[in-house]
């Protein structure tokens, strides 16, 4: 067995043990964050798309899922996935814009888009305005496996994460992912060796979009409600926060990332008071100023430069 | 001598029952031997100036003086927690707090999204939650809760007595200026309703969008109405700039401006000069009577700023909820609930207050007018009280009352 | 009376009025960004930021120094422009020879900073700022009633605007600085500082963005939240215009003011989303922009 396979079982051990330790709502909130900021890493950091509207897909499809479930009445695996559907069909429309541009247009067009996916939510009123879609039951899995049960809840928290990370794993290191890595590294040359690569980075968006919708759609499920929050651009810039702090480009960066910031956001919550924003805004300064790389990214450095390799 | 043995007799008689009540008072029966209060709050956001730091004070005041006068036999502690208007960071901050830390209580809870969250967990964990500080009434309707106390105000409150008031008092023609979402939409409808109900009319309204910087266009679109009353139903940053609008524009000269969720905080944001003569209903003004001035001085030393509606209803929820829990002899959430339907709330922030089956607690308000600036006397001082809305006029009729626990 | 569909024409002309009261913020709040993207090739998060700064300074300066409005209107701008010198030295020029989307991560981390410790020190309802004295009152103009100092916001963000148009267009400085965008290492062999113009512009933007701050301090409450609303539907109108030519981001500006005074008149509920529209119909047609080139 590789030494990596070993890690990944570690991991996996870790997941499962984790709600006899820790508070599994918490642990369950650190997963669908993670999903969350997996799925934008997917477009970051290896199709080098820096998008600042990734709440509105997250939102979109807590929305989505919540109204299913809640009000037609549709099982929650079915929610889930209408959830997710629907956040890779609104992927697919700010998407296709999106690429048009590229660099930090795209950043902009993708901003300004989701601003306007928000005011809609807003202003539609199945979601309840800002009182959000509230009270949203989580229902039973496959009927019976009760999941108002919290370590229920938990474990298929646990099962869509591996599962969506695992597609993640898989998309990185197949062909497509190695086109998505060509089209960063230089889109010209991908051009010229034939690859279409408006077509790429499209489908990658949407693939983003839906994961961050699946991720969204979980969140909705742990808590019970969707509100304006998921939806909103300072969630799109945290996610990007999550995503460096951690290491972009690397396969965990985004779990380590999004753990310490929700982590944080909990334990700041009665300490510091309205001192949060400044926190996180110094968190993303110094990430950019001196540790581009992320944790994720400055450990692997690290450990390359241990076994006397050039990083 | 005997009118002295007789004294004694009565003296001896007495003895055992204040003996009783000193049982009493020591057989309170907590779940953890701890009565604790959790404060959520906004402490940093666009409510931070509503509620915030001043609830916590508030709150931590209540403890102190419940302490130093009642003084009770088991321990009270007071933890709070910024829940960053984030609905999910205040469920479960909420959530962690009954799960893992014994709160009993929690108070505040500001932010409408974040409270009808936060009311669903209280109702799973069957612990209470007195709500200070979120305006939607869904709190007292579709998400009511046996859990769920809702205390200081609601958007049908302050959108049905100025509707109310003003339109008697000549202003019967209406214009709306709207948010443009389901807090706004509600606060015109329920104005609307009592503006029509007695006998006036809406001449038409203009629907916002959230965070509109500039208001100048609606506003003239107001002045074109030529409507007596302009209503402002909207919060917060959109109803400052429109207010600042309103005044640059001349409206105020020919119309009245009418805030349909104004507090004490916009008006000390202002200042007096721009808005003179706007009218609003209040839950409490600090400088009402003696009582009111007495308490809000002293939380003035605290905080170095007078107390808004939240803060004064922290204090008094705080309070009634401590009371409440001596008397029951119990922290168990049913029964302190059942005991503070059944003891009306009379104190500085609620003269006759009374707790209602839909959760809602009834009591007066205010219709106030913001004074001219040669009027105002002392910092702070800002309103005339124009009238006093009776609790049951004040708040939505239970009749209409689209709470599950409410039998009809 | 004449109207157009349904609308008073004299309505009409007070809508267009305050349209391009709010274009006024737009133009100078884009030309900013595209003075500072052009030198930098930076996308400029922390312009809302700046923007609110020169806004509170404005007030701190009445309210602790009793700095009128007039002396503001210069040292605000004055001292927004230094924190941006500051900015630029101490972090931004690490990292210009980084992937552009750097710049555009560190500004929004220095943007919630600032706003963060706004927000910490004077709360979020705000601060009021009276109109100074003499452009309080109105112009009738017979179709509308338009506040003195309304007008004011128009006139000097347009000589505003002329200027630094002026300024790079026609002047030996503008050439260098046109010069040092296009091809910083040939200009620097001819002797000219490009670091020191690099730094200069950025204050300037920031200066700008401040400037902007102070003009619309009287007009609405200053609190720390009032920039990051404006800046997402100024990039908006920056991806519209297309940060080509400094005219081309002042006409865009306008123009948005414009169309969305109208859409409050004719479909109020979608004014905030009009520009959002706007965008998508003109990256479909035109995806570098009304005025960019595509590189």
């Amino acid at each position: 067995m590789s030494r990596r396979a070993i890690a990944y079982l570690m991991l996996l051990a870790a997941g499962l043990a984790a709600p006899f330790f820790i508070y599994p709502v918490l642990v369950m909130k650190v997963l669908c964050f993670a999903l969350f900021a997996c799925a934008f890493n997917l477009l970051l950091g290896y199709t080098g798309l820096l998008s600042f509207g990734h709440a509105a897909f997250f939102g979109a499809a807590a929305y989505v899922a919540g109204h299913a479930i809640k009000v037609w009445g549709l099982p929650t695996e079915l929610g889930l996935l209408a959830g997710t559907i629907a956040a890779g069909a609104l992927g697919w429309a700010v998407g296709s814009l999106a690429i048009r541009r590229t660099g930090i247009y795209f950043a902009m067009v993708t901003l300004a888009l989701a601003q306007m996916i928000y005011f809609f939510f807003l202003e539609a009123s199945f979601t309840g305005g800002e009182d959000g879609l509230q009270g949203v039951p989580r229902g039973a899995l496959l009927g019976f496996i009760d999941l108002s049960n919290d370590l229920n809840l938990y474990y298929f928290v646990l099962a869509i994460f591996v599962f969506a990370f695992w597609l993640i794993y898989r998309t990185i290191h197949s062909p497509f992912g190695q086109i998505l890595k060509a089209i960063r590294e230089n889109e010209p040359r991908a051009i010229s060796l034939g690859y279409d690569v408006a077509k790429y980075k499209l489908l990658a968006f949407v693939l983003s979009a839906a994961l961050a919708g699946l991720a969204g759609a979980t969140k909705m499920l742990v808590f019970k409600f969707a509100t304006l929050t998921d939806a909103h651009w300072h969630l799109s810039g945290e996610v990007v926060l999550m995503t460096i702090l951690g290491g972009m480009g690397t396969v965990f960066g985004p779990l380590v990332g999004s753990s310490v910031i929700v982590v944080l956001q909990n334990e700041l919550a009665d300490k510091v008071g309205s001192l949060v924003t400044v926190i996180m805004g110094s968190i993303f300064v110094i990430c950019v100023l001196l540790f581009r790389r992320g944790i994720v990214g400055e450990i692997i450095a690290f450990y390359k430069r241990m076994l006397g390799q050039k990083a | 001598m005997k009118r002295k043995l007789l004294n004694i007799a009565i003296a001896a008689a007495l003895i055992p029952a204040a003996g009783n009540v000193m049982a009493q008072a020591k057989a309170v029966k907590l779940s953890d031997n701890m009565v604790k209060i959790g404060v959520l709050t906004d402490m940093s956001g666009v409510y931070s100036d509503l509620g915030g730091q001043g609830s916590v004070t508030a709150a931590q005041m209540a403890v102190e003086d419940y302490i130093a006068q009642a003084k009770p036999k088991f321990k009270i502690e007071v933890v709070y927690a910024d829940h960053q208007n984030k609905a999910d960071v205040g469920s479960n901050k909420v959530r962690e707090w009954y799960d893992t830390q014994g709160v009993d209580m929690v108070t505040d809870v500001l932010n409408s999204g974040v409270a009808i969250a936060v009311a669903k967990v209280t109702q799973e964990k069957n612990r209470i939650m007195i709500n200070t500080g979120a305006a939607s009434t869904r709190l007292t309707n579709e998400d009511c809760t046996p859990n769920t106390v809702h205390y200081v105000y609601d958007t049908y409150a302050l959108a049905n007595g100025p509707g109310k008031a003003v339109t008697k008092a000549g202003g019967d023609t209406w214009f709306f200026l709207t948010a443009d979402y389901a807090f706004g939409a509600s606060l015109e409808k329920d104005t609307s309703d009592a503006v029509k109900a007695n006998g006036g009319k809406v001449l038409g309204s203009v629907r916002h969008p959230l965070n509109a910087s500039d208001f100048s266009s609606f506003l003239l679109q107001a002045q074109a109405s030529k409507a007596k009353v302009v209503g402002l139903a909207n919060a917060g940053g959109d109803t400052v700039n429109s207010i600042k609008a309103a005044n640059e524009f001349g409206l105020t000269k020919s119309q009245r401006l009418v805030g349909l969720l104004t507090t004490i905080v916009d008006i000390h944001a202002l200042g007096l000069p721009t808005t003179q003569g706007m009218m609003f209903t209040e839950g409490f003004y600090w400088n009402l009577n003696d009582e009111t001035r007495a308490w809000s001085r002293k939380f003035f030393t605290k905080h170095k700023k007078m107390p808004s509606m939240l803060h004064a209803g922290t204090y008094s929820a705080v309070t009634t909820y401590l009371k409440a829990v001596q008397a029951a002899g119990t922290d168990d959430a049913a029964t302190v609930m059942k005991k503070m339907r059944d003891t009306p709330v009379s104190d500085f922030f609620a003269k006759n207050g009374k707790l209602r089956e839909d959760g809602r607690m009834v009591h007066d308000m205010y219709l106030v007018e913001v004074k001219k600036p040669a009027e105002s006397k002392e910092p702070w001082d800002y309103y005339h009280i124009k009238a006093v809305i009776p609790g049951n006029d004040a708040y939505q009729p239970m009749a209409l009352s689209r709470c599950p626990l409410v039998k009809k | 009376m004449t109207e157009i569909f349904g609308i008073p024409i004299q309505a009409l002309m007070g809508q267009l009025m305050l349209g391009l009261v709010s274009g006024s913020f737009y133009a100078m709040l884009s030309l900013g960004l595209a003075v500072i993207f052009g030198m930098l090739n930076i996308i400029n998060f922390a312009h809302g930021a700046l923007y609110m700064m020169g806004a509170f300074l404005a007030w701190m300066g009445l309210e602790y120094l009793g700095i009128g409005y007039w002396p503001s209107l210069a040292l605000a701008p004055l001292a927004v422009g230094v924190f941006g010198v500051v900015i630029e030295r101490s972090m931004l020029q690490w990292l210009y020879k980084l992937d552009h989307l750097y710049g555009l991560l560190l500004t929004f981390g220095l943007a919630l900073v600032i706003e963060g410790l706004f927000t910490n020190m004077y709360g979020v309802s705000g601060q009021p700022y009276t109109i100074p004295e003499e452009l309080s009152g109105a112009f009738n103009l017979g179709f509308m009633f338009l506040p003195k100092y309304r007008a004011w916001v128009i006139v000097a963000s347009l000589a505003v605007c002329f200027l630094t148009w002026f300024v790079i267009e026609k002047t030996r400085l503008g050439a260098y600085l046109r010069a040092a965008t296009e091809n910083p290492k040939l200009t620097q062999a001819f002797g000219i500082n490009v670091p020191l113009m690099v730094m200069l512009t950025y204050g300037f933007g920031a200066a700008l963005a401040g400037f902007a701050g102070v003009l619309a301090a009287p007009a609405i409450q200053v609190s720390s939240l009032m920039g990051s609303n404006l800046i997402i539907v100024v990039f908006a109108v920056v991806v519209i215009g297309g940060m080509g030519s400094i005219l081309g981001s002042i006409l865009t500006g306008l123009g948005l003011g414009v169309i969305e005074g109208l859409t409050k008149v004719f479909y109020p509920e979608a004014s905030s989303t009009v520009v959002f529209i706007i965008m998508a119909i003109v990256l479909m047609i035109r995806p570098a922009g009304l005025f960019g080139k595509e590189k």
